[in-house]
């Protein structure tokens, strides 16, 4: 099937490895080149702060698939290869090296980056950011030689990020420090509730966490030596770790003439509005059906899912893709996860002991769940997710209750 | 050429329809399920990362695992989607009375 043509994907991490993938499992026989400009394979981001980081598995635990399975499939892959334009009139991309390459259908996984800080300083030694493996491998080391050296690592941003590295440096036994300029963690996120039970798991394993404080800049002469912050304090730091949030890579598609708002500007197909080119993933401001809007993901599920159902609608075996996100995050012993992306919602409802180590808090619009987030409760937040595409309305009272089974308020 | 050892593992007034429980033989996590009245055995570790199927969500005859969505099939241990690829081993599993065994290789 479709034997002579080439398929080009640019961008291989997570959506860009399940285009590959899933164009092979449904049977196109044509040319695949898959260009990274990292030295990778593709790989999941999301245990870059969390199993990696902690030096609990290996940088390669994080690849989708061992190395070899790229000749298995007859993928070509180009990475460390930069493309630096698409012409779609013409099919063709130039890369960095001025090289160029031919393409029936095009993938683009261009995902995000972490967005700069703009601060003196911040382009010190020792002053990193987190989104690929050998930012993962920095700040490794640099928790490993603030253990050993005494000094502190500090942290900008109290968002999933900042939050997954203050624990990983914690847990190793490094003393951290964290800034977030709102008056909570989380605050896009995250109920006052919710991050306060956070915030509080944080300050018993002792990260010392600044809420409404910023970052003014940082000081060292080549290396990072110190923070200084709003309000005047100096923290003496060799490392430092800014999450302050993504953007998405829309440059290459911005400049070829496709449509881009907040991402490049897909269909519930994938298809951008050049109909032989697709995109996938962090990069995407695609419609979502449930939600009755049109969204952009940061996410790993979407990463995966979005690419799998657009590169069938490469080779028009299209599926309209739409599901209610959802994210998960580690920390210490907590896993929290958090479903749908509510809106305007009017009231909350929690389920299980304020003080126990698990619960749900359900967003409520017009009587229907519209997100949820959980901590240390994956299984309830499944069956939440479940209400949520149904959009049964739900008894309050019940949801409220943990001993009367979601599963049951589901079938009911 | 191994044989297999029945080991009484739960009660099946212990667990409803659609409903699944981990239980330890020699060790071992497995995963115990009741589809509709029938049981199934199956490993309980996701073959993706490390979690525990029992504590998924049961939809047909799928398992959907708790930490990433992806799923298997309960009644082959066969991977379903994304993101697992790699198979679940089944185990054999006998009713007595209210008693739930399962057939583990003993080699």
């Amino acid at each position: 099937m479709w034997s002579g043509k080439t398929f080009a994907i640019i961008g291989a991490g997570q959506s860009g490895g399940w285009t590959a993938k899933t164009l092979r499992d449904e049977g196109f026989e044509g040319r695949i080149i898959l260009f990274g400009d990292e030295p990778y394979p593709p790989y999941e981001r999301p245990p870059l702060s969390k199993e990696v980081l902690l030096g609990d598995q290996p940088v390669e635990s994080t690849y989708l698939w061992p190395e070899d399975s790229y000749d298995e499939w007859n993928v070509e892959m180009r990475l460390d290869t930069r493309v630096a334009s698409i012409s779609p009139a013409d099919h063709g991309l130039t890369l960095a090296n001025g090289e160029t390459v031919a393409y029936d259908k095009l993938m683009i996984a261009t995902g995000g980056r972490a967005r700069p800080l703009p601060v003196a300083g911040a382009d010190l030694d020792g002053v990193h950011y987190l989104r690929a493996i050998s930012d993962t491998v920095a700040i490794r080391a640099g928790i490993a030689a603030a253990i050993s050296g005494g000094s502190k690592i500090f942290v900008v941003g109290g968002g999933w990020i900042g939050l997954e590295v203050a624990a990983a440096a914690r847990k190793q036994g490094a003393d951290v420090t964290l800034v977030e300029a709102l008056d909570q963690l989380c605050g896009r996120a995250l109920t006052p509730e919710f991050a306060a039970r956070l915030l509080k798991i944080h300050l018993d394993h002792g990260v010392d966490i600044r809420l409404n404080t910023s970052i003014d800049h940082f000081e060292g002469d080549g290396a990072l030596a110190r923070a200084v912050l709003s309000d005047g304090e100096t923290i003496d730091c060799a490392t430092a770790v800014i999450g302050i949030g993504l953007i998405a890579n829309t440059e290459l598609a911005a400049d070829a003439g496709l449509e881009t708002d907040n991402g490049i500007v897909v269909d519930e197909f994938g298809r951008s509005s050049d109909p032989d080119i697709f995109a996938a993933g962090d990069v995407t401001n695609h419609p979502n059906e449930l939600l009755g809007r049109r969204i952009r993901l940061e996410s790993w599920e979407n990463a995966q899912n979005q690419a799998i159902a657009a590169a069938k609608a490469m080779l028009d075996k299209g599926e309209a893709y739409s599901e209610v996100p959802w994210f998960w995050s580690d920390q210490y012993d907590v896993n929290i996860q958090l479903v749908g992306l509510p809106e305007d919602c009017d009231q909350t409802i929690l389920r299980g002991d304020p003080d126990a180590p698990e619960f749900i808090e359900f967003y409520l619009k017009d009587g229907r769940i519209d997100g949820a987030a959980a901590m240390n409760n994956p299984r309830d937040l499944r069956f939440t997710k479940r209400l949520i595409q149904t959009q049964k309305v739900v008894d309050p009272a019940q949801l409220a209750d943990p001993s009367v089974k979601l599963q049951t308020i589901l079938k009911g | 050429m191994s044989d297999i050892e029945f080991h009484n593992v739960a009660k099946t007034t212990s667990l409803d329809e659609d409903e699944a429980v981990q239980v330890l033989v020699n060790g071992q996590e497995i995963a115990i399920y009741n589809l509709d009245g029938t049981y199934y055995a199956t490993d309980d570790i996701c073959t993706h990362a490390y979690a525990s199927l029992a504590d998924g969500y049961i939809e047909g005859t799928n398992i959907e695992c708790p930490l990433h969505g992806g799923c298997f099939d309960i009644k082959t241990g066969k991977a379903t989607t994304a993101p697992c690829t790699v198979d679940l081993k089944t185990y054999e599993v006998k009713i007595e009375g209210e008693d739930i065994l399962v057939g583990i290789p003993s080699d």
